[in-house]
């Protein structure tokens, strides 16, 4: 009964996302003001119903209901409560759901948020926004409706895939999809803006914080992906440049070209046509990841083939939102009126710069993430592209990106000069220059990533605090905390992607690693720490059952630590997962993996041992960015409709 | 049989099974934006070779050769059984004395460029190689031409601030603090 309920509730949410979608944008071109208002409770009740949907599914998993498919096919009465929840979103059909549902969670924000906002610019963005629940609804219950009922339900579920029984799928998906989800705002509003053939100041100061909110989450969800599979892999590593981890990291790079063009569209009035085209690209390129994930198309050109229709609907969606979206801009994009002047050598052109590096830097991982499937349509050439093509091909444009960072953020609007910006961060060069220099000559004949990386990050964290001195000058502490949050912001969010480009120059360079096979009471040692494999024991689990090793750690005579890796065997699956055991620090994380026993010598294990210095400075950095694009948020410039408020003052451009 | 030999048909016997492997992958890992690809013990202890030196450059070709069965990862991060017979292949031809070169040639002679995660710099994938600097030179380019057209002078003279426009300079100046 709940699983139809949950049905029936997901056509309602159909039914009011089509109503959200036609009414206003009729409503705004009519001048309706009646029409208009249909927006807000249409979006208000798409998100309700398609909760109380999400609700029904959740409880379905919850009490283990193997009458509905898609929880026989991926849950089981003994799997843990977490991962039963977790597990709602662990599938296709559910995941798509949670997509939907924080679709229409952002048209019920702006419906509620944005009181202040002209009247017909709303009622269109909601239109927008409430055409792609509606494409997105509509797929689901077409395609992937997740409350079918199974004729036979069996006694037992089929189990979620082992690996994805961790706390890392409660909470990496929910902030990814809150992520690039969340980017459709910004789609939304660049649409709605060339309907009306108008973008000002103001229009970026009400954009801006739906990008900064999509951004700062989707930084997040990446961050934790990539920590989850740091520890659950078992071999540490923490980016593979796999298509579907491209899906997330594309939007991510436009998200944060499109914040720093929109701030020069707020504060200078230009670059707007690029704004919009940004804007329309980041959500596409959400659509796009989408697409890559949902159709499987890009594992495998087998697995499109044998269940066309999802890929086929989500490729039409693509070609209607992003051919729709890019139509429109070029016919209206000519129109928007050039913006104010400024110098060769002054913040917007450093701003310029900045899109460029980001844009082609997305640019890259597009052609590498495409390539092997443009190469087989062209000329039927299998071609892989991995890792070493992106380290290689995309490493380039993020240290050029690194280095004119801190002279772009600092130099004034308008006209600078680029001499005098560099003689003001010249303690941040010199600090760069030493370090690494003292650096190279300590590690003594390795690469010079490390080197290079530690000055790229001294250059852009020391720059960043110098910004913030000199934008306090004489005024001392009392000054420094009146700063606007926004300068807070970007200090902090320049900061954290210093951070992270140390964690990963630092970890990458100077990584250690034994693989032995060990009995237990030998030692083994490696990157000065010395590691006593102690013994082995099995182990029961909720569902499965296990082998856990001891490990003690010694750093010359001091005992560090015990670290416990687990080898888990999940019988409903048939499936082994192994468990690192992480001792984790700021300086370094001792990392030991129990493998197989071995062939030759049963009372052997296959053991991995790593020191990792500095790893998780890439996920602190992350975060620190995170909460830097939180702090602008919490600007007061930036609270949703403050700059409505003064719309009538702000001289509107008009296009036509 | 001699051992190469034997691990040869080892390899093209698993080669077959290779599409049900991947479609077995997309069946169990296409859940999630990260979807784990496996719980791994990649290279074990009794493939390494006792040469450090030798096994250092095993490691280093091992992370550019993909593992023909799995989703996107290198034979030195996969725990698949081809990867690992790869493996054992890549440093059987190092210990037979070839250069790091030979080795890349003599696996994309047997799997096609298709086992390169990094391609060759052949004509067929210029575009995926000089892509992006091209675009950094066209964007460029653009954005030079763009930015010199919005010098102050460069077109009409800047015009003086209307009233409204001071009013919104005032407005915006107060907000700074």
């Amino acid at each position: 009964m709940i699983a139809e309920l949950g049905h029936f509730a997901l056509i309602l949410a159909l039914m009011a996302s089509l109503a959200q979608a036609v009414a206003p944008l009729i409503g705004a071109q009519m001048r309706w003001a009646d029409w208009m208002r249909v927006g807000e409770p249409a979006a208000g009740l798409a998100f309700v119903l398609t909760l109380a949907s999400f609700a029904a599914l959740t409880t379905a998993f919850v009490t283990s209901d193997f009458s509905v498919a898609l929880v026989a096919s991926n849950s089981h009465s003994a799997k843990p409560m977490l991962y039963k929840v977790s597990g709602v979103w662990g599938n296709h059909e559910g995941s798509l759901l949670l997509w939907v549902l924080i679709l229409t969670l952002y048209g019920a924000l702006i419906a509620g948020l944005g009181g202040n906002l002209p009247q017909a610019l709303k009622a269109r963005t909601l239109a927008v926004q409430g055409a792609i629940g509606a494409a997105f609804l509509a797929f689901l219950l077409f395609t992937s409706n997740p409350f079918l009922r199974l004729p036979n339900p069996p006694l037992d579920g089929n189990d979620l895939n082992p690996l994805l029984q961790d706390p890392g799928l409660a909470f990496h998906p929910p902030f990814l999809y809150l992520g690039y989800v969340g980017l459709s705002t910004a789609f939304s509003f660049a649409v709605a803006a060339l309907i009306e053939g108008r973008v000002d100041a103001a229009w970026a100061r009400w954009v801006r914080p739906w990008a900064l909110a999509a951004w700062m989450f989707l930084t997040v969800g990446i961050a934790l992906g990539s920590y989850w599979a740091y520890y659950e892999l078992g071999w540490g590593g923490w980016w593979f440049w796999d298509p579907v981890e491209n899906a997330s990291f594309m939007p991510w790079l436009a998200a944060a070209a499109l914040l720093h063009c929109a701030i020069v569209v707020e504060k200078r009035d230009t670059l707007k046509s690029w704004t919009i085209l940004l804007a329309i690209i980041g959500f596409s390129l959400s659509l796009l990841g989408t697409f890559i994930v949902r159709s499987g198309l890009l594992t495998s050109v087998h697995a499109f083939a044998s269940d066309p229709t999802r890929g086929v609907f989500i490729l039409a969606i693509l070609v209607v939102a992003v051919g729709g979206s890019l139509a429109l801009f070029a016919w209206r994009a000519p129109k928007l009126s050039p913006g104010g002047v400024f110098a060769m050598s002054s913040r917007e052109s450093f701003l310029v710069a900045n899109n460029l590096l980001l844009s082609v830097a997305c640019a890259v991982v597009l052609l590498g993430t495409m390539m092997p499937l443009i190469r087989e349509a062209w000329d039927g050439g299998r071609i892989s592209v991995g890792a070493p093509f992106f380290d290689l091909a995309f490493t380039p444009f993020m240290v050029a990106l690194a280095v004119v960072l801190p002279v772009g953020a600092m130099i004034p609007w308008k006209r600078g000069k680029i001499g005098r910006t560099l003689r003001r961060l010249w303690p941040a060069a010199a600090l760069a220059f030493a370090v690494a220099a003292l650096v190279w000559a300590l590690q003594t004949g390795r690469s010079a990533l490390a080197p290079v990386g530690i000055a790229l990050a001294i250059w852009i964290i020391g720059g960043a605090v110098i910004e913030l001195g000199a934008r306090v000058g004489r005024g001392g502490l009392g000054r420094l905390a009146r700063l606007p949050r926004a300068d807070w912001g970007k200090a902090m969010a320049h900061c954290g992607l210093g951070l992270t480009i140390f964690g990963i120059a630092a970890l990458s360079a100077w990584e250690s690693e034994a693989i032995r096979a060990l009995r237990p009471g030998a030692t083994v040692e490696t990157g000065g720490y010395a590691f006593r494999f102690d013994s082995v024991a099995p182990l029961a689990g909720p569902n499965y059952s296990a082998e856990r090793g001891t490990f003690t750690v010694f750093k010359g005579d001091a005992e560090i630590g015990v670290l416990s890796p687990e080898k888990r065997f999940f019988p409903v699956q048939r499936t082994t997962t192994s468990e690192a055991a992480i001792d984790s620090g700021l300086l370094r994380d001792l990392y030991v993996v129990l493998g197989d026993r071995q062939e030759a010598d049963p009372s052997a294990y296959a053991v991995r041992i790593y020191v990792k210095p500095f790893a998780n400075w890439i996920w602190i950095g992350a975060l620190v960015m995170a909460l830097g694009g939180l702090m602008s948020l919490t600007d007061r410039r930036y609270r949703v409709g403050a700059a409505a408020r003064r719309a009538p003052s702000a001289a509107p451009v008009a296009a036509e | 049989m001699s051992p190469p030999v034997r691990l040869r048909m080892r390899l093209q016997i698993r080669l077959g099974g290779a599409f049900a492997a991947a479609l077995l992958a997309v069946a169990l890992g296409l859940t999630l934006a990260l979807a784990p690809a496996g719980p791994a013990l990649a290279v074990q202890p009794d493939e390494v070779l006792d040469d450090p030196a030798l096994e250092a450059r095993a490691r280093e070709i091992s992370a550019e050769l993909r593992c023909l069965v799995c989703r996107n990862e290198s034979i030195d991060d996969s725990n698949a059984d081809l990867a690992r017979d790869l493996r054992l292949l890549v440093r059987e031809r190092l210990v037979a004395g070839d250069s790091n070169d030979e080795v890349r040639t003599y696996m994309v002679d047997r799997f096609g460029e298709y086992v390169l995660l990094k391609p060759t710099f052949s004509v067929a994938n210029m575009a995926l190689w000089f892509g992006g600097p091209a675009l950094l030179l066209a964007g460029g380019w653009a954005s030079w031409r763009y930015v010199r057209r919005a010098r102050p002078g460069a077109a009409a003279a800047s015009a003086p601030l209307t009233e409204d426009e001071n009013a919104r300079v005032a407005a915006l100046m107060r907000d700074e603090d």
